[in-house]
Order: structure tokens, then C-alpha cells, then sequence
């Protein structure tokens, strides 16, 4: 069974046929949206996250159907006339990004949380619970938190609270 | 691709209440965080799907006239943790939701889902069950209410009919006004974890004296349980330590914990007690008591 959907991804409306079974994950890939990765596959590593109207979700266990209507963000559509994003040049300065896989995720939940705390004060206790549904197996996070930080523009100025 | 044989996305409740009588085996699927799992662990129980993400009608928090707060069974937990009147009113709710997953599944999950899929784990649980909340389910015959204690039967198992679908929750004034509340989830992970013991305590003072105690395990027994002797071990009883040494010695007759690869039994146990005292106070504290 498909059914239609209309949604805007990266900027763009797109009207698709979609098979009910299928994944929001299996959709963007068909796209050619292969920032968009399969990691567990069961909503606990974040590698498959996008945003959803401006919030982070697991596209893995999401229905393609529910993208109906909504605003689609991957980390393709982050980098504009070939410049990259805050959040993405962040992660390349702070060298946040080893093997990679788990970046576009990662970069999609970072890109929400800055969003959404832009001008506040933030502690890295609350970045690191904000990125808490991202996994990362390389880095150890400490550079992941820098780039965030880097981005909400108060590096300098912000003490670790946590003991490291 | 999910192994989905049949799915039909409901446009209103009353809709959704037909198709599910109208199609033998079919179930709901609302956040879809558990839903979505089991189907890709292969499970064909959760291959006939009656859709209820879209329904707008299930979604909103809000207060009626005499107070009583009114939880949409769609809600998200970002949502419940995101509300004023939540985090004012019934703030260990917030607080017991903000414990579950990460942030991706707290933007999807629903609460609704968390209740009807009868996890003995489910983190929002213990909060609404100290606060005595409502049930508003919708079936053929109309709505009705019903209280959340109780609606669990058995792990995975809730007094819901194949054919119904919980609408919201609703929590009285008499079920918040005057109490501290607070939720404990013991786990390996301070996140993306399943609670090994989660506990909820509520307590309303009177003078510097329990008034009453609301104590709720999960975890701990084959449904979230509340906890007779452990709340009557407290009842009238002053803030002291050897308030807090009672409930944690008469919570044992409460509850009925197991091995599993999570903890052992007797571990589990050693939680119980222990969590009984810090959180009844802890909850205590909050309501004004001072130790």
C-alpha cells in the first residue's frame, strides 16, 4: 500500500509515493540522502537523525508516512553555496569528526540544540544530556561538546562542571 | 521495510475505534518508539496497524474549571516536559518523562503509548500513579473513566479492549494540591537506559508530620505497584529517620522483584529498601518537610 506525501525536505517540497512500510530513513536514502545512516536501527544510536519541524527524532523508527506536511532538515541541506554551517565548520575546528558515521546525526542534533539555546547560558551537563541519543565510538565526546559550545559563541567563558 | 500486512491511518478517534473493531489483531501504533521496535525484531503480533500519529484531537495539556489537569493521551514527553501547568501542578511528571531515552525518542514517544503498552518500566508511570490519575478511554459504546490504578494486569498487559483507545489522563486538584513528589530511576546509564527500579514517592504534610504517603515501584513486581504497608508505615508519622528506617522495613510486603540479567532478586531488594527511604524524603523535602 502507498500513499502520497508532501513535505519540504532541505528547503525543497517534494510530493512522493511512499510505501507504508517504510522507514523516514528508507525514504531520505532513496533520495540520495545517505548522510541519513542506519546505525542500531532501533532509535538508540542517533546516526539516523534528522529534524522534524525543528526537533531531532530517530528517522529509523519513524514512518515515512508521518512526514506528511512537515519540514525535513539533513545534514546535506546545513551547508549553503558550498559553505558549511555553523555547527558543521564547529565540529571541523574542534575536531569533533573521526570515522565519521556518526556526524551527520550528531551534527543534526547539535544544529537543533543550537537553535534553540542560542543566547542562553548553557552547561556542558546540558549539552551532554541534549546529545545524549547520539553515540559516538571514537571521539569521547569532549570535542563533540567544544564545537557546541564553540557555536553558542561562550567557549572561552565556560568553566567544565562536571570534572572534565 | 517494517513488516507491516495491514495499515490504515485513523482521522479521528472515533474512527480509530472502528477500525480496530472492524480488523481482528489490529493494535495501535501512536509514537511508534515501541511499536516500530518490536515489528523490526520481527514480531507479527504488531504487523496489523491502526494509525493514530495525525489525530490532533489527542494531543494538548491543559486545566479544566475545577482544576483538574488533562494530559492528551498523544502528548510527547518533550510536550508533558515543555508544560507550564505540568511542571507547576505536577512537576515529578516532567521530571519522570525526562528520565526516558534520549532526546529523539522524548520528541516522538507518546504518554499514552507509554501506559497502554503495560511495561512494567515505563518511566512516566510511577508519577501519574502517586498523583491518582484518570483514565478517559474511548470504545464502541462511548467513553468511559477508569483509574490508572489497576489498568495494568500483568508485564506488557493493560485492562484496555482491543477495540479502545485511551484518550487522555486526567489528575484531580485533591490528587496534587499540597504534595512534593519526586521520581528516582535507578539504571546503568544516566540516559538511553531502562530502569532496573524506578520509584515515585508523594507526600503531603500535615503540621511537621506525614500526612500521607503515595509510594509507587516499578520494576518491582509484575505491574507498577503502590505500596500499602510502606504508606501506612508513614501515615501520621513525624520527618525522622526512623520514619524513613519504617517505610523501607515494611516496603518488602509490598512488592515482588525477580532476577533477571538486570539485577538479581535480592539486589533488587537492597534498591527497594533503600529508595524507599531516600525518595519518600526527598519527596517530603520538596512538599516543605524539613528532616
Amino acid at each position: 500500500m502507498r500513499k502520497t506525501v508532501s513535505c519540504t525536505i532541505n528547503g525543497r517540497a517534494y510530493t512522493l509515493s511512499v510505501d507504508v512500510r517504510q522507514s523516514l530513513l528508507d525514504m531520505l536514502r532513496e533520495l540520495g540522502l545517505t548522510s541519513v545512516k542506519e546505525g542500531c536501527g532501533v532509535g538508540e544510536c542517533g546516526a539516523c537523525t534528522v529534524l522534524v519541524n525543528g526537533r531531532a527524532i530517530d528517522s529509523c523508527i519513524y514512518l515515512a508516512v508521518w512526514a506528511h506536511g512537515k519540514t525535513i532538515r539533513t545534514a546535506e541541506g546545513e551547508a549553503a553555496d558550498g559553505r558549511m554551517s555553523a555547527v558543521q565548520q564547529a565540529y571541523v575546528d574542534a575536531g569533533a569528526v573521526q570515522c565519521g558515521f556518526c556526524t551527520p546525526g550528531l551534527i543534526m542534533t547539535s544544529t537543533a540544540f543550537v537553535e534553540r539555546h542560542r543566547g542562553r547560558k548553557v552547561s556542558r551537563q546540558e549539552i551532554r544530556r541534549a546529545h545524549a541519543g547520539n553515540l559516538c565510538r571514537c571521539t569521547g565526546y569532549e570535542t563533540i561538546i567544544r564545537a557546541v559550545e564553540k557555536c553558542l559563541g561562550r567557549q572561552a567563558e565556560m568553566p567544565s562542571d562536571d570534572g572534565d | 521495510m517494517f513488516a507491516i500486512d495491514y495499515y490504515q491511518q485513523a482521522e479521528s478517534v472515533a474512527q480509530a475505534v472502528a477500525l480496530l473493531a472492524a480488523e481482528p489483531g489490529a493494535r495501535l501504533v501512536a509514537g511508534g518508539t515501541d511499536v516500530l521496535i518490536r515489528l523490526r525484531e520481527g514480531r507479527g503480533d504488531y504487523a496489523r496497524l491502526v494509525d493514530i500519529n495525525g489525530l490532533e484531537e489527542l494531543r494538548g495539556i491543559g486545566l479544566a474549571d475545577d482544576g483538574t489537569l488533562r494530559i492528551g493521551a498523544l502528548s510527547t514527553f518533550r510536550q508533558v516536559m515543555a508544560s507550564d501547568d505540568v511542571r507547576r501542578l505536577v512537576p515529578v511528571v516532567a521530571e519522570a518523562v525526562g528520565t526516558a531515552g534520549g532526546p529523539q525518542l522524548r520528541n516522538v514517544a507518546t504518554v499514552g503509548g507509554n501506559i497502554c503498552n503495560g511495561a512494567v518500566s515505563a518511566d512516566s508511570v510511577g508519577a501519574l500513579l502517586v498523583h491518582d490519575a484518570q483514565l478517559e478511554i474511548q470504545g464502541p459504546e462511548g467513553r468511559r473513566r477508569t483509574p490508572l490504578q489497576g489498568f495494568h494486569t500483568g508485564p506488557g498487559r493493560v485492562a484496555l479492549a482491543r477495540d479502545e483507545v485511551l484518550v487522555a489522563l486526567h489528575i484531580r486538584p485533591r490528587d496534587y494540591r499540597g504534595f512534593g513528589a519526586a521520581y528516582y530511576k535507578y539504571a546503568m546509564r544516566e540516559a538511553m537506559d531502562i530502569a532496573t527500579i524506578g520509584c515515585t514517592a508523594a507526600v503531603r504534610l500535615e503540621g511537621e508530620a506525614i500526612g500521607e504517603l503515595r509510594l509507587v515501584f516499578t520494576v518491582a513486581a509484575p505491574t507498577p505497584v503502590r505500596c500499602a504497608h510502606a504508606e501506612a508505615a508513614a501515615a501520621g508519622r513525624p520527618l525522622t529517620a526512623e520514619t524513613l528506617d519504617a517505610v523501607a522495613a515494611a516496603v518488602a510486603a509490598d512488592v515482588q522483584p525477580r532476577t533477571s540479567w538486570r539485577a538479581r532478586q535480592d539486589f533488587r531488594l537492597h534498591i527497594i529498601r533503600t529508595l524507599a527511604a531516600r525518595v519518600t524524603r526527598r519527596a517530603a523535602e520538596r512538599a516543605g518537610g524539613k528532616f
